[in-house]
């Protein structure tokens, strides 16, 4: 069922990228050309997701036990660090060069658009790179 | 600023959002997991007992995406305009970075900013704040 239910989320969740015009890199980079001409649609579809998650991650909060008999594994750190920050601005960075962040990128690649085969194995490389550096630390 | 009317989707825009919103609610009421793509993938670069399975299925969901997507109507376009350089890049800072900061738009800016996570939405403005900066200095100062 655990499964079945990471599965069902999967594909509806690539169905919302689809959907919303998340996959398409040019709507991205669209979205984040505040100088240009400014295309406000993903302003809506993070409205969107937020509006419905507000309450489904209201009641998920309540929760020590999934409603499929899991354990609630949701994050509990709350501190703002400089890796948090850092991270997030390479991200940023990356995100702003290509219109491109990991979700519409699996999408695009089965998709079947070379350009995201080409983005996603940089971005397990990029994955994999962290997993080295960090574990020498 | 001057806003594209003519790009503007705000209907597919708000019910593919909606989408993400019960897809990752779904996750977390059933699986009491954080729908974040790149943690969920980036897990699976290091895997452990008993965290493989709902994640090769959780990405199994995405990629049957545009398949299903098939089923009822034609793929919408998806333009790219990087260059394979720019491409790579990219990939490497995306992967980097996200790790890096534990996150990604699905993790921090969707569930993180629905639990009302300040780690989160911060971030999430530094991510917004980077792409924003990124787009600039891109188009308008070195492309213009």
């Amino acid at each position: 069922m655990l499964k079945l239910n990471a599965l069902l989320a999967g594909l509806l969740f690539g169905l919302g990228l689809i959907v919303s015009g998340m996959a398409n890199p040019a709507k991205v980079t669209g979205f984040l050309d505040l100088a240009g001409a400014w295309d406000p649609s993903l302003a809506l579809v993070m409205a969107g997701a937020i509006g419905v998650g507000l309450a489904g991650f209201g009641l998920a909060k309540r929760r020590t036990v999934s409603l499929l008999g899991a354990p609630m594994q949701l994050p509990a750190s709350t501190v703002i660090d400089r890796k948090l920050l850092a991270g997030s601005l390479l991200f940023g960075i990356g995100w702003g060069l290509a219109g491109i962040c990991p979700g519409p990128a699996l999408v695009a690649f089965s998709a079947g658009a070379p350009q995201a085969l080409v983005f996603v194995l940089a971005m397990l490389a990029g994955m994999a790179l962290h997993r080295i550096t960090a574990g020498r630390r | 600023m001057t806003i594209d009317w003519s790009a503007f989707t705000p209907w597919s825009a708000l019910i593919g959002g909606a989408l993400i919103g019960v897809a990752a609610s779904l996750l977390a009421l059933g699986n009491g997991r954080i729908a974040g793509i790149s943690g969920i993938v980036g897990g699976l670069l290091a895997p452990q007992r008993g965290e493989t399975a709902w994640r090769l299925a959780f990405v199994g969901g995405l990629l049957a995406a545009p398949w299903a997507y098939r089923l009822v109507a034609a793929m919408p376009r998806l333009q790219f305009d990087s260059s394979w350089g720019v491409l790579i890049v990219a990939g490497l800072l995306v992967g980097f970075g996200t790790r890096l900061g534990s996150g990604c738009t699905s993790g921090h800016g969707v569930c993180g900013l629905s639990r009302l996570s300040p780690r989160s939405l911060a971030a999430t403005l530094a991510f917004m704040a980077a792409g924003f900066a990124t787009v600039f200095v891109v188009r308008h100062l070195i492309g213009g």
